[in-house]
C-alpha cells in the first residue's frame, strides 16, 4: 500500500522522533518500497489460522509475592542525564 | 602457537592442568588486539592504551578463561551501549543472567565489548555508532551482522570465544561470513534477562566459537531456566559435549527446495551441495523437503520484529539513562533525543514498527503477520515429523563489500532469507564453516533441528567438522 | 426540557500485595524517592517482567465478588504512550482479553435495589509519581509497577448520589476481601467519571465528558453535581458540546477543561511478548471462590434472617467489615434468645457514641461483656434506659465498669412500690388537671404524670412500674 509523507509524519510523532525534511522525504520513499514488499502477505488466506503471539506452549508463569533487595537511589540514578537529589529530573511538561 | 589462537577447550585443558595462567591468555589477547584491532575494529570503544585488569573467580570449570560479550548484553559496571549514541555511557547496575552464569562458572568477562549493528538492527555491523567492523578474511568486506564484532573477534583470534545475539540470523550469518561456528539456541533455552531487547519473541543469546566443541561447552553454561524471564523454559540442560564424537549414520536430513532457487549464487550452491554430500558420505540420508511459506518469512519478520522493537525502544528517551538532547520542553526532549540518538536504520525500523501497530493497520499487518508466523512454524513441524534436521545455506551470498548494500535497505533485509524462518519458528540452528569462495571468503552450512534438540545440531556439526579441515584455516591478518 | 443523567465510573484500585506487579520490590510508601526500585520497575534495558501470583489471586477474588465472568484465557497487552512517569513508555495492561467481564453490584437507591453493571475488571501496573517544580519536573518511580485493578462500570448510574453509593458499596465489598486499602485520600483508590446528559426518553447517549482529579467520594459527587448543572445549561442554550476531559477544582467547586489533546490517542495495543498467556480453569476459580469471605450482601441477609434485623439496620451494621464483626460478636455473646435488645443498643446508643466520637463502632473503647452487663441492668429493671445511656457515655469516657458507674452515680432505679407510691401521691396532688385528663380517657396524660414522677425522682424511678402504679391508683379511685 502507499504510505505518504503525511502518514510518516504522524507516525514519527507517535514514535516521538523529529524528522528533518530530507529525512522525511527519504524515509517515506523507503517505507513505501518496504511496505510494497510486505504486502505480499495479503494474498494468503489466513482466516482460520490462530495468531502466534507466543511461540512457546507455556502458560501461567508467575512468581511468589516475596520481596527482594532493591537498588539504592544512587544506583538507580547513576546513569541519569539529570537529577535533583533522589529524583530524576526532566524539562517542564508543557500541557 | 600463541595462546589466543587456541580454542577454548584446548585452553581449558591447559588451565586445569596448570600449564598456563589465565593472565598469560589475557596478555596474549591484548597483544594481538593491539596489532590487529586498528584494522578489524571488532571491539566498540577500543582505546589502544586501555588494558583493564580482570579479577575473576578462577574456579572450575572455566578457571578465569576470558569471554567476549556483545555490546547488547548487560554487564554490571561495564559500558553496555548497543553501539548506539542514545545509550552512551550506560553502565547497567546489574548483570544479565547469562553473565551471572558465566561468572559462577569461573569465566572472566572481557572488558571490551564486541561491536554490533546498533540495537542489533542490521546484517553487516555497518550500523554501529562506532563505525563498521572489517571482515578478517577480507578487510574490505563486512563481517556480517548484527553480531559482526563477536564473529570477527573470534575469527581473527582477538577473542577465545564470544556471545552474540540472534533475532533473524545475527549469530549465524556473521559466523558464516567469518568462517566460525555460531549457534542460535531454541527460543526459551537461554534467559533473555539482561539482553537489551530488539524483538522479544525472536531474540536469543548464543555462542560464537572457533569450533563445535567450544559451542557445546558454552551453550551448556548459558542455558537453563531463569525465573526472572517469563519466556524461559523449565527444562533440564543436557551436557551437550555428550553429543560430540557420535556417528551420524541414518540421520535423516531434509533439504528445503525453497532454499535452492533458480539464480542463487553459483559458488554458494556448489559449496553447500558438496557439504551435503560430505554428510551423506558419513552416513546421513538426505531428501528434498518443502517449507512452502519460506517466501513470506522476510515480510512477516519485518512486521513482527519492527513492531516489537518500536515498543522495546520507546524507553530510550533521555529520561533515566543515555544521551539527552538539549531542550526546553519535555516533548522537544523526547523528539530531539531520539532524532539525534538513533541512527538511520533504527529510526526506519521504529517508524515502520509503529506504523504496523497503529490504528487501522493493526489487523492488516501485525495480526496477519502473527497468523502467517503460525503457518511458517507449521511448515517446520511437518518436516520434523519425518526428518531429524534440515540443512541449508546460512546466507545466499558470501560477505559483501562494506558500503555495497547500505543504499537499499530492502536488499539488505533480503540477505536474511535463510536465517529468519528459524527465529519465527523458535527452533535451534547452527552455522558451521564448510568452504571458501574462490576469492577466499568463507561459506557457512546451516543445520536446523526441532525445539530443544540442540544435541542433534552438535552431533551433526561435530561429525562434519571432524571430517573436514575448514575450521582449522585461519585468516591472514 | 428534562434531561437524564448518565454516568459511568472507572475505578483504579491498588492491590496491597507485598511486592509489585512484575518485580519483587516491596511496596512501601513514604520511602525515600527511588529507593523501592529495581531494573524491572525502572524499565532498564534488558529487564523483563514476571507477574505476581498473589496479585492474580486477589484480582480473581475481586472479579468473583462482583459476579463477573472470568476469562479462561487471559493475557497482558502493551499500552504504548510516552510520559516521564512511565519508565518503559508503555504500560503493561489488558486490552481485548481482560481478566473478567459482565459483573454487577447492587446499590440501594431511593429505597430500591438497583443493579449497576460492571463492564470489565482488568489487570495493569501503576506509573511513577511526578512532582512539578518551576522549570523542571521530578520523577519518583517508587510507585511504578504497583499492581492495579481497573474496574469499569456500565453507564448505569443516573445521579451523582448513585455514583457516591456505587463507590461506597464497591469499597465495602473490597474491604471485605481485604485486597486493597481503598483509600482515595492516599491514592489506593482512584476514580474517573464519564458523564453525559440526554433528553429524557432518548435512546442515544449524549456527548461524553470525562472528569478527573477527584480526591474523595464526596469530591466525585460534587464534581458530578456541578457537571449536571453545567451540561444542562449548555444543552438548554443549544450550544454544541464536544467530547472533552475536565478536571475537578475542589477549592473553587468547578470543573475546568483540560486543554484538548491532539485527537484520540492511539495506544497501539499488542500482546506483550515478554509474558505468557494465563489459563484460569474452573478448578482454580472454584478454589478461590471457596476462599472468599462472606460478602456484605450475604452478611446483611444473614443478619436479617438470623437476628431479625430490618434491611435498613442490617445494612448499617455490615457497612464496615470490622464493625460487622464486632456487632456479630456482641450479638452472639448476648445470652437471650431474642437478640433484639442487643441489636437496638448497637444501632442506637453505641453507634451514636461512635459517631459523636468520630470513630467506627468497633473502635469504641468498650468490650462486649461490659455492654451486655449494662443491658442486663436495664433488663432486670435496676436502672432505666435513660440512665443506661448516660452510664454508657461515662463508661466510654472513664473506662470504668457499668457496676461502678451505676454505684457512683446512684443510678439504681427505684422499683420499690412503697417508695414510689409516696412520690406518685405527691405528683397526683400537684397535677389535678392531668389526672382529670387521664380519667377522661387521654392516655397522653399518663405519660405526663410518669414524666413528673421521673423528674421528682431524678430519673431514678422505674417508669414502667410507675406507670402501672399510677394507672392502678387512678382507675381504682
Amino acid at each position: 500500500m502507499a504510505i505518504d509523507k503525511e502518514t510518516v509524519k504522524e507516525v514519527a510523532h507517535l514514535a516521538r522522533i523529529e524528522l528533518q525534511p530530507e529525512e522525511l522525504e527519504k524515509l517515506s520513499r523507503q517505507l513505501h518500497d518496504i511496505l510494497g514488499f510486505i504486502d505480499k502477505l495479503s494474498v494468503l488466506d489466513v482466516g482460520q489460522v490462530t495468531p502466534a503471539s507466543h511461540i512457546l506452549p507455556i502458560s501461567n508463569v508467575l512468581r511468589e509475592d516475596e520481596p527482594h533487595i532493591c537498588l539504592t537511589p544512587d544506583k538507580a540514578l547513576e546513569n541519569a542525564p539529570s537529577k535533583n537529589g533522589n529524583f530524576f529530573s526532566v524539562p517542564k511538561i508543557i500541557e | 602457537m600463541e595462546l589466543n589462537r587456541l580454542t577454548a577447550h584446548e585452553l581449558l585443558n591447559k588451565l586445569k592442568n596448570k600449564q598456563v595462567a589465565f593472565e598469560a591468555i589475557l596478555d596474549a589477547l591484548y597483544a594481538h588486539i593491539q596489532k590487529v584491532e586498528p584494522k578489524v575494529k571488532a571491539y566498540a570503544r577500543f582505546k589502544s592504551e586501555s588494558k583493564p585488569a580482570l579479577n575473576p573467580q578462577l574456579n572450575a570449570p572455566m578457571f578465569g578463561l576470558p569471554i567476549t560479550i556483545k555490546d547488547n548484553i548487560c554487564t554490571e559496571g561495564l559500558n553496555t551501549e548497543c553501539c548506539s549514541k542514545i545509550l552512551s555511557n550506560f553502565r547497567p547496575p546489574y548483570d544479565a543472567t547469562v553473565i551471572n552464569k558465566l561468572k559462577t562458572a569461573g569465566s572472566s568477562i572481557f572488558p571490551l565489548k564486541a561491536n554490533m549493528d546498533e540495537f542489533a538492527f542490521g546484517s553487516s555491523t555497518e550500523n554501529s555508532y562506532f563505525g563498521p567492523t572489517h571482515n578478517p578474511w577480507n578487510l574490505e568486506c563486512v563481517p556480517g551482522g548484527s553480531s559482526g564484532g563477536s564473529a570477527a573477534a573470534v575469527a581473527g583470534d582477538e577473542a577465545i570465544w564470544a556471545l552474540g545475539s540472534d533475532t533473524g540470523g545475527s549469530i549465524r550469518q556473521p559466523a558464516s561470513f567469518c568462517g566460525v561456528v555460531g549457534l542460535k539456541p531454541t527460543y526459551g533455552r537461554v534467559s533473555r534477562f539482561g539482553l537489551i531487547a530488539f524483538a522479544s519473541s525472536l531474540d536469543q543469546i548464543g555462542p560464537i566459537t572457533k569450533d563445535v566443541e567450544d559451542a557445546a561447552i558454552l551453550t551448556r553454561i548459558i542455558s537453563g531456566y531463569d525465573p526472572k524471564d517469563s519466556t524461559s523454559v523449565n527444562q533440564g540442560v543436557p551436557d551437550y559435549t555428550n553429543s560430540l564424537g557420535k556417528d551420524i549414520k541414518g540421520i535423516k536430513i531434509g533439504i528445503p527446495k525453497e532454499y535452492f532457487v533458480e539464480g542463487m549464487d553459483v559458488e554458494v550452491k556448489s559449496i553447500i551441495e558438496e557439504a551435503i554430500n560430505k554428510l551423506k558420505s558419513l552416513g546421513a540420508i538426505s531428501n528434498q523437503v518443502t517449507l512452502p511459506h519460506t517466501q513470506y518469512a522476510v515480510p512477516v519478520y519485518y512486521i513482527i520484529a519492527t513492531a516489537e522493537a518500536s515498543s522495546n525502544l520507546a524507553r530510550f528517551d533521555g529520561v533515566q539513562y543515555g544521551y539527552r538532547a538539549k531542550s526546553d520542553s519535555l516533548i522537544e526532549m523526547y523528539k530531539k533525543t531520539r532524532a539525534e540518538g538513533f541512527g538511520e536504520e533504527a529510526k526506519r525500523r521504529i517508524i515502520l514498527g509503529t506504523f504496523v501497530l497503529s490504528h487501522g493497520y493493526y489487523d492488516a499487518y501485525y495480526l496477519r503477520a502473527l497468523k502467517v508466523r503460525t503457518l511458517i512454524k507449521n511448515d517446520f513441524d511437518a518436516v520434523f515429523k519425518d526428518f531429524d534436521c534440515i540443512v541449508a545455506p546460512t546466507s545466499p551470498t558470501p560477505a559483501f563489500k562494506i558500503g555495497e548494500r547500505t543504499a537499499d535497505p530492502l536488499k539488505m533485509y533480503l540477505s536474511d532469507i535463510y536465517t529468519i524462518s528459524v527465529n519465527l519458528a523458535g527452533i535451534p540452528a547452527i552455522s558451521i564453516p564448510c568452504g571458501f569462495t574462490k576469492n577466499g571468503l568463507p561459506i557457512g552450512l546451516q543445520i536446523m533441528a526441532k525445539p530443544f534438540n540442540e544435541e542433534m545440531l552438535f552431533r551433526l556439526a561435530h561429525a562434519f567438522e571432524q571430517n573436514t579441515e575448514w575450521h582449522k584455516i585461519k585468516p591472514r591478518l | 426540557m428534562k434531561y437524564q443523567t448518565v454516568i459511568g465510573l472507572e475505578v483504579h484500585l491498588q492491590l496491597k500485595t507485598k511486592t509489585k506487579a512484575f518485580c519483587s520490590c516491596a511496596i512501601d510508601f513514604g520511602k525515600t524517592p527511588n529507593s523501592g526500585v529495581c531494573p524491572v520497575c525502572l524499565g532498564f534495558p534488558g529487564s523483563l517482567p514476571v507477574y505476581n501470583k498473589e496479585a492474580l489471586s486477589s484480582a480473581i477474588k475481586v472479579a468473583l465478588a462482583f459476579l463477573c465472568q472470568i476469562q479462561e484465557h487471559t493475557k497482558f497487552d502493551r499500552k504504548n504512550y510516552f510520559y516521564p512517569d512511565l519508565p518503559k513508555n508503555y504500560q503493561i495492561s489488558q486490552f481485548d482479553l481482560p481478566l473478567s467481564r459482565n459483573g454487577y453490584l447492587n446499590i440501594l437507591s431511593e429505597n430500591k435495589t438497583k443493579r449497576i453493571g460492571i463492564t470489565r475488571i482488568h489487570l495493569e501496573e501503576d506509573a511513577g509519581k511526578l512532582i512539578h517544580e518551576s522549570g523542571a519536573s521530578l520523577v519518583d518511580f517508587n510507585r511504578a509497577g504497583v499492581p492495579l485493578l481497573e474496574i469499569v462500570s456500565e453507564p448505569d448510574l443516573n445521579s451523582p448520589q448513585e455514583a457516591f453509593d456505587y463507590l461506597t458499596s464497591l469499597k465495602n465489598i473490597i474491604e471485605y476481601l481485604d485486597v486493597s486499602d481503598c483509600d482515595m485520600e492516599k491514592g489506593s483508590l482512584r476514580c474517573d467519571a464519564n458523564i453525559s446528559l440526554r433528553p429524557e426518553g432518548a435512546k442515544e447517549l449524549g456527548v461524553k465528558t470525562e472528569l478527573k482529579n477527584m480526591n474523595s467520594f464526596k469530591g466525585v459527587k460534587d464534581a458530578l453535581t456541578f457537571e449536571v448543572t453545567r451540561q444542562a445549561e449548555l444543552l438548554e442554550s443549544a450550544q454544541v458540546m464536544t467530547q472533552e476531559t475536565r478536571l475537578w477544582d475542589a477549592d473553587n467547586g468547578v470543573t475546568v477543561s483540560m486543554r484538548s489533546k491532539e485527537g484520540a490517542k492511539d495506544y497501539r495495543y499488542f500482546p506483550d511478548p515478554d509474558l505468557t498467556v494465563f489459563i484460569i480453569d474452573q478448578a482454580r476459580i472454584l478454589q478461590i471462590k471457596s476462599q472468599l469471605p462472606e460478602l456484605p450482601q450475604e452478611k446483611m441477609r444473614r443478619f436479617m434472617r438470623d437476628y431479625g434485623l430490618s434491611e435498613y439496620d442490617a445494612k448499617i451494621l455490615v457497612n464496615s467489615k470490622k464493625d460487622a464483626q464486632f456487632a456479630e460478636e456482641c450479638i452472639q455473646s448476648y445470652p437471650e434468645k431474642d437478640k433484639k435488645n442487643m441489636v437496638n443498643w448497637l444501632i442506637g446508643p453505641l453507634l451514636s457514641e461512635a459517631n459523636s466520637r468520630k470513630v467506627s463502632l468497633h473502635e469504641l473503647n468498650i468490650n462486649k461483656d461490659e455492654i451486655i452487663r449494662l443491658i442486663g441492668f436495664v433488663e432486670n429493671q435496676s436502672i432505666s434506659h435513660l440512665s443506661a445511656k448516660i452510664a454508657l457515655t461515662q463508661m466510654l469516657d472513664s473506662q470504668k465498669s457499668a457496676a461502678i458507674i451505676i454505684k457512683e452515680n446512684n443510678m439504681l432505679q427505684i422499683s420499690d412500690t412503697i417508695e414510689l407510691e409516696q412520690i406518685i401521691y405527691g405528683v397526683i396532688q400537684e397535677n389535678e388537671k392531668s389526672v382529670s385528663s387521664f380519667k377522661a380517657g387521654k392516655t397522653n396524660a399518663l405519660m405526663f404524670l410518669v414524666g413528673q414522677v421521673m423528674k421528682k425522682s431524678s430519673g431514678k424511678a422505674n417508669p414502667k412500674v410507675v406507670g402501672e402504679l399510677i394507672k392502678r391508683r387512678l382507675t381504682d379511685a
